[in-house]
């Protein structure tokens, strides 16, 4: 019996005849929205993980680290999106092995996702999720996105979901080079209070990533204040008594 | 004789209450007991709450098959694993077992499910495993198709660092909650209790429970309740 498991995967590890259709995703985490900003890349995600219309899970985080150089922010399928980690830590794993001085940089690293989704689609067995990789290298500043057929470009700014309806327009608007941190920051929370207000599945706890060449740092948890105070939403009905 | 279409593209309803609750000190399992083959309720007081190991224990939600097979499968590699390692196996090892084994085979398998257990590095911890196979830490965790009425219960109701008996106490009452509302829940309830002692199982028939609105006093018979109205001589 040991030989015969030795060689090749074992059979519950994956069964060979299943994967032959798209699947469809189960919990679900809602929009990304990255930008490129004076010392870095600042990238935004809130930390739900919805169950259909269920908004199931509430501290889900979808912004990691990459190693030293890259973060990855994800939408879409929550196991597939671990287990891309999981390939990622072996890459990175890999890489410090050869212990040559270098290391992957996050063109690198996007290179390799963008492979890794593309095969995927190939094999009609997708992993459900659209990425966004953000680093800094060497001074060079790098952002750029896979969804989950393998589409993938680089850009000043990147959204995922509904963050490409809701928040692009407003990025494209008033993104420019060399945004300050705080600057970023509040664009960013600009973005990300319109999907809190419009898209069903975000859910108000979200954290706000940076990367630099000093490094990666996740903020803790937080909520954004929404208004709500316009005197037509107190009285939606008052130019027109009788309607809806 | 069940040929309802499912809509594939939602997430599935799965008959059963579970839930699994962190305390100071170790973690509390609950489930149902009931276990259905479309509307017949084929085993009424079935073991929802399954031996991993001596200090893991997993509540299974979903296909019946499935679930049984996930743990039979995780129980006999967590075995290999406690003897290879030479002391008792990690709750995150034992869910992240069943992880694997979830996702993996995606595809096929129907069953979510909540590891729970206490080892000594991290204490009391619970692991809940979805549909799909992503796994999800929580300080507590609620699974089947009877947690859907539990979510606004648990907002209210949960609360960080509670004793041994409030956090049975609140799993008791959340089945029970649920087991009226979700026809698919029912029977008893079942708990498990998990921390540096050992393990505990209780057992909790309907009678046991409180009741909830709308639902009256069980009755042995009418004629009782009749009887009742004019009362029967004392017997010395």
């Amino acid at each position: 019996m040991d030989s015969n498991q030795a060689g090749k995967q074992h059979s519950l590890m994956g069964s060979e005849a299943a994967s032959e259709r798209t699947l469809y995703p189960y919990v679900t985490g809602s929009s990304v929205v990255a930008l490129k900003f004076k010392d870095g890349i600042l990238m935004a995600a809130d930390m739900g993980g919805s169950y259909g219309s269920t908004l199931r899970y509430k501290s889900v985080e979808r912004l990691k680290p990459a190693g030293k150089h890259s973060l990855l922010g994800a939408s879409g399928e929550i196991s597939d999106f671990q287990e891309i980690l999981r390939y990622l830590d072996e890459l990175i794993l890999y890489d410090n092995m050869w212990d040559d001085g270098n290391s992957l940089g996050p063109k690198e690293v996007h290179n390799y996702l963008t492979r890794v989704m593309y095969n995927r689609r190939n094999k009609f067995d997708p992993l459900w999720n659209s990425l966004v990789l953000g680093g800094v290298k060497n001074g060079q500043k790098y952002l750029g996105m896979v969804s989950m057929i393998g589409v993938n470009f680089e850009d000043n700014h990147v959204t995922t979901g509904f963050g490409n309806h809701l928040a692009r327009p407003i990025l494209r608007d008033e993104w420019h080079e060399n945004l300050s941190y705080e600057d970023g920051v509040k664009l960013l929370e600009k973005c990300m209070r319109v999907l809190l207000y419009r898209d069903r599945s975000a859910i108000n706890k979200l954290q706000i990533a940076k990367i630099t060449e000093e490094g990666v740092t996740i903020s803790p948890p937080y909520a954004l204040k929404t208004f709500w105070g316009f005197s037509a939403f107190e009285n939606p009905t008052v130019g027109a008594e009788g309607s809806w | 004789m069940d040929l309802k279409e499912v809509n594939l593209s939602a997430p599935h309803s799965m008959g059963t209450t579970i839930i699994g609750v962190t305390y100071n000190g170790g973690v509390v399992l609950g489930a149902d007991s009931r276990t259905s083959t479309g509307v017949y309720v084929a085993n009424r007081a079935s073991d929802k709450i399954t031996q991993l190991t001596d200090n893991v224990y997993v509540c299974r939600s979903g296909s019946a098959a499935d679930s049984q097979i996930v743990s039979d499968y995780v129980r006999y590699f967590l075995h290999q694993h406690t003897i290879q390692l030479g002391q008792p196996a990690t709750v995150k090892v034992a869910a992240n077992l069943v992880r694997l084994i979830s996702y993996s085979n995606k595809n096929m398998l129907q069953t979510g499910l909540i590891v729970g257990g206490w080892d000594k590095y991290e204490g009391g911890k619970i692991y809940g495993i979805p549909l799909g196979g992503t796994i999800i830490e929580q300080p507590f965790a609620i699974g089947g198709s009877g947690s859907s009425y539990l979510y606004g219960f648990f907002d209210q109701a949960w609360k960080e660092g509670m004793t041994k008996d409030e956090a049975e106490q609140l799993v008791v009452k959340a089945v029970s909650l649920a087991i009226a509302r979700d026809g698919a829940s029912g029977g008893v309830v079942r708990t498990v209790i998990i921390n540096s002692e050992g393990v505990t199982r209780n057992f909790y028939p309907g009678d046991k429970l409180s009741l909830w609105h709308e639902e009256l006093e069980p009755q042995n018979s009418l004629l009782d309740i009749l009887n009742a109205s004019s009362p029967e001589p004392m017997n010395i």
